[in-house]
């Protein structure tokens, strides 16, 4: 099986850390995964501010990348949902059949970490130690779009030494929306300041998410109140190896 | 006596103001947050929820296949039973033909069943200008007629008001449109309720006209069904010698059997409650009983446009249960009236531009992109809209609309990022510069965990850095640190 990390354009210029941690996790669990360089974005962020001419190079990009990958795995629900739900979009608009085709091969082979973890991989103990109290939250293209149920936290339950913390309302939209944190950046920051203060409440020391968008909003929002709360990747503490203390359940 | 919509800002100007308002933040967390976990429990009770979804979505998907027949059927079945037939292609012939009926009778004043027809067609301002009197019966409707207000939900119009400010409104205005509050009253729930009947009372027995809207119009019998809570709705399709009812024409189903799975998803939906307490259905005139003259007014505007529309279509299903709302993150924090419309929350972002079209109104543009695009409207959405898919083609259609003038700030910059991302190599050439430009700017603040942050951008930056911290962007992207050691990385 041939697979590909499609690390997201946020990650590459923003956490490389997270597409460093899905390669390292993937390569511990046994598979030898590629980075197509050639690989940019999803389009996501141009088809949902209503630029689909903009979006159409953007996926015939992905497509190019991807094309021929058995499997391509990506840390983001928001990215994944875009290449399995809109890249259809995208492709009508460009009225060439040749792309509408293509996508519909790329699409469907295109997985969230959490999905391709415990789907296609098969297991749910990736073999990781994290030792703090964390809480999760599920980000709405994950859970919505995608309906990655309750891969993540089972994942995050199998991480010795971790405490995994309900959050509450942790359904509830953190209010990120991509260009809709600028475009109505009061609603925007009023949604993430209400998630804050529940993820405060927890009395977590990190917020765990699968989306690195999100966690740059609700992260950003925690940081300029000085919480002390840190914001992490689902993939960064399923490929954390902390020592875990003696006498620490796991 | 109810204002209009007319002037409203854009979003996200009316938003910011609401935002600020913190009465009105925690009346509607409350009331939203009620109303939820009502839907939820009710929801959840009943096994087969997604299966009736799926047909609630099916049925009125064929209804809208051939609407033409069906209306045609409608009008048939209406004429036989002595109603009335009134074709409206907008909201002034929608108005003109209830102000004519009026005034064949001669009154001053009408009494109203709540409806969204003929609060989205300003129907209670056009009889006004004709000296008509129009009373809202449904008590939210009332208290925003009292008020001087403006609706702010579809089905609890008066959400965004608690029992304190309810009171205040009925001392200080129910005398001048009518029975005045009884002296002494307070905000005791069960106490407003009474000073709601008493003066609704004597309007009732007075009322030559009634005024509704209906939820649905059965084809084959002819009939049409409103659903209430309050009875008052049933009182003002009884007791009047006339009854004008304007109808849209997305609410025609083919039979009366086909009621049953929307008599079901309705009243789960949208109070939360199994059953609907009043559901009154009339078939025309019955001799002797009831209004014995009827008439229907069968309403496009915009309905038809809205049809057109391969992707939009589907929010013609709606069944005016307001569930998007009360689960809508952005509507929880905004309120009803930052949507400028008597159709708010998720179904107003995407109806309001569907009936009027996008790209000649700033505020209308600004609806589509109200939204994180978070999917729980969808979710709970008894007929399935999907309206996340409708809201980005929509937002399609607003740049699209503006394509061919001079580009806004935002389409250059989408543009010049489309560029950056259609070839690896230029986005590489962009990280590192990002990375140049994160080693000055990371300098100010850190972030828990170590990392430098940026306190403060200029520029449309600002709309991010007014409230959150943004990571100063890495001294090495993903892709130079997979060419640099990535690749190889514990291979022996």
């Amino acid at each position: 099986m041939r697979v590909a990390v499609m690390v997201t354009c946020v990650n590459d210029a923003m956490f490389p850390d997270t597409g460093k941690a899905v390669v390292r996790l993937l390569r511990r669990l046994g598979v030898d995964v590629e980075f197509p360089e050639a690989q940019t974005c999803c389009g996501q962020p141009m088809v949902n501010t209503g630029y689909l001419d903009e979006a159409v190079p953007v996926v015939r990009t992905f497509v190019a990348a991807f094309e021929g990958y058995d499997a391509i795995v990506t840390p983001s629900g928001s990215c994944a949902g875009s290449a399995r739900h809109q890249h259809g979009i995208v492709a009508r608009r460009s009225g060439d059949p040749a792309l509408e085709a293509a996508v519909a091969r790329t699409g469907p082979r295109t997985y969230e970490l959490s999905e391709f973890l415990v789907d296609v991989l098969g297991v749910e103990d990736v073999g990781a130690s994290f030792p703090h109290r964390v809480t999760y939250h599920p980000t709405c293209h994950s859970l919505r779009m995608l309906g990655v149920g309750d891969r993540p936290t089972r994942l995050l339950r199998a991480v010795r030494g971790l405490e995994l913390v309900d959050l509450p309302g942790a359904e509830e939209c953190c209010g990120f929306g991509g260009t809709f944190a600028l475009k109505n950046s009061d609603t925007s920051v009023a949604m993430g300041t209400d998630k804050a203060e529940r993820v405060v409440g927890t009395g977590a020391e990190v917020l765990v998410a699968g989306d690195s968008s999100c966690l740059m909003h609700v992260g950003g929002l925690l940081s300029r109140q000085a919480s002390g709360v840190r914001v992490m990747h689902l993939a960064e503490v399923l490929a954390a190896t902390e020592a875990v203390a003696e006498g620490v359940p796991s | 006596m109810t204002g209009t919509f007319v002037g409203m800002p854009a979003f996200p100007t009316a938003a910011r103001e609401a935002l600020g308002n913190d009465q009105l933040r925690r009346n509607l967390a409350h009331a939203t947050g009620t109303i939820r976990a009502k839907r939820a429990a009710v929801v959840g009770e009943v096994a087969d929820w997604e299966e009736m979804r799926d047909a609630g979505a099916a049925l009125k998907d064929r209804v809208l296949l051939d609407l033409d027949e069906h209306l045609v059927r409608l009008e048939e079945s209406l004429t036989a039973g002595g109603a009335v037939v009134h074709w409206a292609r907008d909201a002034d012939e929608a108005c003109r033909i209830v102000a004519d009926v009026a005034k064949a009778h001669g009154v001053d004043e009408v009494v109203k069943v709540k409806s969204m027809a003929t609060q989205e067609i300003g129907l209670n301002e056009a009889l006004a200008a004709e000296g008509i009197a129009a009373w809202e019966t449904d008590l939210a409707e009332l208290i925003v007629q009292l008020g001087d207000d403006l609706p702010s939900h579809i089905l609890v119009p008066a959400i965004h008001r608690n029992r304190a400010e309810i009171r205040d409104i009925f001392v200080r205005e129910m005398g001048s449109a009518g029975r005045p509050a009884p002296a002494g009253l307070t905000d005791d729930p069960a106490r407003l309720a009474e000073a709601a009947r008493l003066h609704l009372r004597e309007k009732f027995l007075r009322a030559k006209v009634g005024v509704s809207g209906a939820n649905f119009a059965v084809a084959d019998s002819g009939t049409l069904v409103v659903v209430e809570s309050e009875g008052n709705g049933r009182m003002c399709l009884t007791l009047p010698e006339v009854l004008v009812s304007v109808v849209g024409i997305e609410k025609v189903v083919p039979t009366w059997a086909d009621l049953d799975v929307f008599l079901q998803l309705l009243p789960r939906s949208s109070t939360g409650e199994r059953m609907n307490p009043y559901t009154s259905t009339w078939s025309g005139v019955t001799p002797g009983d009831g209004p014995q003259e009827v008439h229907v007014v069968l309403l496009d505007a915009g309905r038809t446009r809205v049809l057109a529309d391969e992707v939009g279509r589907q929010a013609l299903r709606c069944i005016r249960c307001s569930a998007c709302l009360n689960v809508c993150p952005v509507y929880e924090r905004t309120g009803g009236h930052a949507y400028g419309s008597v159709y708010p929350g998720p179904i107003g972002a995407i109806l309001n531009p569907l009936l009027r079209g996008v790209g000649h109104d700033e505020q209308l543009d600004s609806l589509p992109y109200a939204s994180s695009l978070c999917g729980a409207c969808y979710e709970v959405c008894p007929v399935k809209i999907d309206i996340p898919s409708v809201l980005v083609d929509l937002r399609a259609q607003v740049v699209d609309a503006h394509r061919g003038g001079l580009p806004k700030p935002e389409a250059v910059a989408m543009r010049g990022a489309a560029w950056t991302l259609t070839r690896s190599g230029r986005l590489r050439l962009a990280e590192r510069a990002a990375g140049l430009a994160g080693r000055v700017l990371g300098r100010r603040a850190t972030l828990p965990g170590g990392r430098g942050a940026v306190r403060r951008l200029p520029g449309p930056g600002a709309a991010w850095t007014g409230a959150r911290d943004l990571p100063a962007p890495p001294r090495e992207s993903f892709r130079a640190w997979w060419r640099r050691t990535g690749r190889t990385e514990g291979e022996q």
